[in-house]
């Protein structure tokens, strides 16, 4: 039984199709990278996904008595209104809500939990800060935190990456991967870095006009991997070049 | 000093006693959701419920029930949920809904009270309902009682739900995503402002209700940087706020307007240090 599978699945928004007939499951453990175009339905499968919008036709369904308070989300937009009071702190800490269950407060070890996790992103400094005076990135890096304090088996990262320097983004990298080697946790990540996703991921969904699933090697001697590949490379010879 | 003696000689009275001790816990609960409300756009649907509550308390007048409380109260729940669905409901506009119900409530209140009163001072009352002109000063012990009660409830549940009202409030797709029932929460909270509301008829009345449950969120917003300290700092507030708008009003001012009164200055003294704090951050 998979942790995670989509049986003919349909996408859309107000009965106007995005997506159609996809067929993938995930298994415990996997990295799985989900490419595609802008608009091409990524973070409408998340959602759908995650629950937060209805598939128009088939079905979603989780095994291995995999329960929703044991996943991590990174929303690839947060629309946190303008003058909302919260510090980066009482972000972070409420990424361990679902865990509290009904009971009111958070305990000693939750809280050790958010504080490890801004560790992690490097925000233990700005602990006291207002959330929307951060910049973007360090916006992200709350968000992270609060993903990875939520998190126990299955995590969900919506363009991780996107506004990060690169030094941080080399050591998100790093954390998700050993997340997954190290700690077991299931990764489903979106990205447009496909040679990250190369590197790091076991299996490979580009969703557009051609769909394709599989494992990474797969991808790359597939027909859109190789495609993908060459415009990488030819991104690479230019770089060089110049 | 002569006028303080002459103020706190009114103590002796129990009416002025009542009312003070009444209007310091319904600041208190006002406020502590005032965050919550003006954040999740909700502050129009507390203005809707008010103009309800206003058409319930005419309809008890009419029946002529004794304790008006037993049919204000479930009738402002009631709708407070069914704004709430419309809210959530994208393709009903949640806006003009709400207008909608809070002056049809207001029309029809009006209409049974000028048709049925058998008062001959009509717009006094409806002015009385409307602004809370005298009726916090006619509190029997029945009405205070009911009051301390209704307003543990309200602050422990904001209590014990103080977490979860943050994670809905801050970020309701992650919470559902992540398996809370925010759904749940929604309703809570929901059914508190409705309680909150009722309560707060007797001070200021129901046209004033906002501006109470407002007034000290946005104050303490201009300072503050987190949910904690906005909360406390808004709780507090309004409760001196609240103190000392009963106080200057037993010298004749009507007492829903002071208060409110007060609590514009206080908004502005806020939004001025705000401001000077900002700078000198910067
Ligand atoms: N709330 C919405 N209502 C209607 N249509 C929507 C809504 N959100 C997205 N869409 C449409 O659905 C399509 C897919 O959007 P989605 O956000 O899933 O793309 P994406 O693959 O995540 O793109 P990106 O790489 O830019 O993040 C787009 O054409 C978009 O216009
Ligand atoms: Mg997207």
């Amino acid at each position: 039984m998979s942790l995670l599978s989509c049986e003919g699945v349909s996408l859309g928004y107000d009965g106007k199709e995005i997506l159609s007939d996809l067929n993938f499951s995930v298994n415990e453990g996997n990295y799985l990278c989900i490419v595609g175009e802008n608009g091409s339905g990524k973070s409408t499968l998340m959602k759908t996904v995650l629950g937060l919008h209805a598939p128009m036709k088939g079905k979603i369904t989780t095994g291995d008595g995999l329960n929703r308070n044991e996943i991590g989300y990174l929303p690839q937009q947060t629309v946190v209104q303008k003058d909302f009071p919260a510090s980066v702190r009482e972000i972070v800490l409420s990424g361990c809500q679902a865990r509290c269950g009904l009971r009111p407060f958070y305990n000693k070890e939750e809280k050790k939990l958010a504080a490890s996790a801004m560790e992690r992103m490097n925000i233990t400094s700005l602990e006291k800060r207002c959330y929307r005076e951060l910049s973007g990135g360090q916006q992200q890096r709350v968000l992270l935190a609060r993903a990875l304090c939520a998190t126990r088996k299955l995590l969900l990262l919506d363009e991780p990456v996107s506004g990060l320097d690169p030094k941080v983004t080399v050591d998100m990298y790093n954390l998700i991967s050993e997340l997954n080697r190290k700690d077991g946790i299931t990764v489903i990540m979106i990205s447009h870095d496909i040679a990250a996703a190369m590197k790091y991921a076991t299996h490979i969904l580009h969703i557009g006009k051609t769909v394709f699933f599989g494992t990474r090697h797969e991808y790359a001697q597939s027909d859109i991997g190789r495609m993908f590949d060459a415009v990488e490379n030819a991104q690479e010879g230019g770089d060089g070049n110049a | 000093m002569a006028m303080l003696n002459e103020l706190f000689g009114y103590f002796e009275y129990s009416f002025v006693r009542y009312a003070m001790i009444t209007g310091v816990l319904i600041a208190l609960c006002s406020s502590l959701l005032g965050v919550t409300l003006v954040l999740k756009r909700f502050s129009f649907i507390g203005d809707g419920l008010s103009h309800v509550a206003f058409g319930a308390m005419a309809v008890a007048g009419v029946v002529g029930l004794t304790n008006e409380m037993a049919l204000v109260m479930p009738i402002t729940i009631i709708c407070a949920v069914l704004l709430l669905r419309t809210g959530q409901n994208a393709k009903i506009n949640g806006d003009a809904s709400v207008a909608m119900i809070s002056v049809g409530a207001l029309a029809l209140g009006y209409l049974l009270m000028s048709v049925f009163s058998k008062s001959n001072n009509l717009s006094g009352d409806v002015c009385a309902t409307l602004f809370g002109a005298t009726s916090i000063l006619t509190l029997t012990a029945f009405d205070v009682w009911m009051c301390v009660i209704l307003s543990i409830v309200v602050v422990a549940v904001f209590l014990l739900f103080y977490n979860k009202i943050f994670c809905v409030t801050f970020d309701e797709s992650f919470s559902k995503a992540t398996g809370m029932k925010a759904g749940l929460y929604n309703l809570l909270i929901a059914i508190v402002i409705a309680v909150i509301i009722v309560l707060a008829m007797n001070l200021v009345g129901s046209l004033l209700i906002s501006a109470l449950v407002i007034f000290p969120a946005l104050s303490a917003m201009r300072v503050f940087k987190s949910f904690k300290s906005v909360t406390i700092c808004a709780a507090v507030l309004s409760v001196c706020c609240s103190a000392l708008g009963i106080l200057i009003s037993i010298l004749g001012t009507p007492v829903g307007p002071t208060i409110v009164a007060v609590d514009i200055v206080a908004f502005a003294g806020f939004s001025l240090a705000g401001a000077i704090l900002g700078g000198v951050r910067k």
